[in-house]
């Protein structure tokens, strides 16, 4: 372990707010491509199933 | 060989293939991604020079690594997709786009947080921040020119042709800049000469490296499988796996 | 070989009559050069400096901005389908095209750009060498710059979109071309610079053509 204890890791030996700002955007940005993608998906999953409700319907009340 | 190709290029057997293989880049680059943080972070020796400001190279490398690959791999995609007319190809293209911006951004961020501390200043004319500002450059090209059009079949065949315009002058614009910069060079400490790291500082980098890609593999799996509903949307196979899930939830 | 002919001679003389239209961009080239002294300061010290990064950058700006043009008024008329239609190879004809609009802006540029060195107090000796950079440079720019403007022709707004898609890919010649003229100020060796100008030149001229064909049939049928 490089750090004496969890507070010197924090203060990151003065460099601090560069390390972790630099590592806090990075992990934002991972995550928020993630939650774009994961929403992107449930959208559209959602529109098709939408559509392939009202199909259903229409071909139900068709015959 | 060629009818794995083939099959590789209907999207319905895209679809099915790459959700087994999606878990297995979900889960390794997690692992990755948090063994390498924690090394990089916490274990790994302070760099003697630069103190723990130096920790960001173990994001900074990976994403400007990522950056280049993306952009390399966008450009077969596009190239694939124009020759032989896989729909696939052009769906991987479209989707890695962003994912390529944010990391040439992630690069170009924490390179400049680095050079606080280093340098003294937010921004240096540093001749790999200078390339990789001109990549980002390119990637928004390719995403706006991709934007522009309104029919998809002839935005798919101009982002690719810009992709492999765009590939055939980053060697180019890297080496021109790496010149221009030696040119300029002022005398401080650059990111681009840094001493040989001892194995200790190296191997987390190498496992951060690591994520990354598999982080980027499982994405744009996922974001492809999306694109393919979007674009397949009319298709029969999508209608019946669509039934199927909704006779599920009734 | 004589369809190439062909397209030449009918390029020069269409634009030859709307003689207007090829002064614009040595007007710009000029307009932008004098807003430098009253924006920075007349001071010749400061100004022999920037010189030649000023006069490329002008250039290079002046080449773009003529770009849009160069298939705009043949799309609109429809005679680029024609030129689509051609048995001849489209990537010679696109040369050919391409070949016209340096005459018409690149050259000139490059033959008017010591004048305003002048103005710009630029040092003595460098002048040839602007001319002949400007010259070898802006031949690349039209080059990789028609691949955007085949890319953006189709486009309603195509204008800044073509801006975005080529100034990344003018880079290398930037810097070789200001490099040359600053060397040639500093006394020491051209030929480099000159040399990769040309390198950078022959592979624009190889590569460039196939681009621009593939682009005008993306965007003639998009």
């Amino acid at each position: 372990m490089a750090f004496a204890s969890f507070s010197e890791f924090l203060a990151m030996g003065g460099h601090a707010p560069y390390v972790w700002s630099a590592w806090g955007v990075t992990a934002l940005l991972l995550l928020a491509t993630v939650w774009h993608a994961r929403a992107e998906q449930r959208l559209l999953l959602k529109g098709l199933k939408r559509r392939a409700r009202r199909e259903n319907s229409a071909r139900g009340s068709a015959q | 060989m060629w009818a794995f190709i083939h099959k590789l290029g209907s999207p319905k057997w895209f679809y099915t293939i790459s959700a087994k293989l999606q878990p297995w880049f979900w889960a390794a680059a997690v692992l990755l991604l948090v063994v390498g943080s924690l090394w990089g972070l916490a274990f790994a020796p302070a760099d003697y020079q630069q103190g723990n400001s130096f920790r960001i190279i173990y994001v900074h490398v990976p994403a400007a690594f990522l950056a280049q690959s993306i952009f390399i791999s966008m450009a077969v995609s596009g190239l694939v997709f124009m020759v032989w007319k896989i729909k696939v190809a052009d769906m991987a293209a479209a989707v890695m786009a962003p994912l390529g911006a944010a990391m040439t951004f992630v690069a170009l961020f924490s390179g400049a947080v680095w050079g606080v501390p280093t340098w003294g200043t937010w921004w240096m004319w540093d001749a790999r921040l200078t390339s990789m500002l001109i990549l980002l450059f390119l990637y928004l090209g390719v995403i706006a020119l991709r934007g522009a059009f309104t029919s998809r079949d002839s935005a798919s065949r101009a982002a690719s042709v810009l992709a492999m315009v765009g590939v055939i002058n980053i060697p180019i614009i890297k080496y021109s800049v790496d010149w221009w910069y030696t040119l300029h060079q002022p005398a401080s400490f650059t990111l681009t000469s840094r001493p040989a790291m001892p194995t200790e500082m190296w191997l987390p980098l190498v496992i951060m490296v690591l994520g990354f890609y598999s982080f980027f593999i499982a994405l744009t799996l996922m974001r492809t499988r999306s694109e393919i509903l979007r674009r397949e949307a009319n298709k029969r196979w999508v209608q019946d796996l669509v039934k199927g899930q909704v006779e599920e939830t009734r | 070989m004589i369809a190439v002919k062909a397209t030449l001679v009918r390029d020069l003389t269409l634009l030859l009559r709307r003689r207007g239209e090829v002064l614009n961009p040595l007007v710009f080239f000029a307009l932008v050069i004098t807003l430098f002294p009253i924006a920075i300061s007349p001071d010749p010290e400061l100004l022999a400096v920037i010189a030649p990064g000023l006069l490329w950058v002008a250039a290079l700006l002046a080449a773009l901005l003529s770009l849009d043009s160069l298939f705009r008024s043949d799309y609109d008329d429809g005679s680029l389908e024609q030129l689509l239609l051609a048995p001849q190879p489209l990537a010679a004809l696109s040369l050919a095209k391409v070949a016209v609009h340096w005459l018409l802006t690149g050259l000139p540029l490059a033959l008017m750009a010591p004048v305003l060195g002048i103005m710009l107090a630029l040092p003595a000796g460098s002048y040839a060498i602007l001319a002949l950079s400007l010259a070898l440079g802006t031949a690349s720019l039209s080059l990789i710059g028609a691949i955007g403007a085949a890319l953006t022709v189709g486009l309603a707004r195509g204008g800044v979109l073509l801006s975005l898609l080529v100034l990344p890919l003018y880079i290398p010649v930037l810097i070789f071309g200001a490099g040359a003229v600053q060397a040639a100020i500093l006394g020491d060796g051209v030929a480099a610079h000159l040399a990769i100008l040309g390198a950078l030149l022959a592979a624009s001229l190889m590569l460039a053509p196939w681009a621009i064909a593939a682009s005008l049939r993306i965007s003639i049928n998009g």
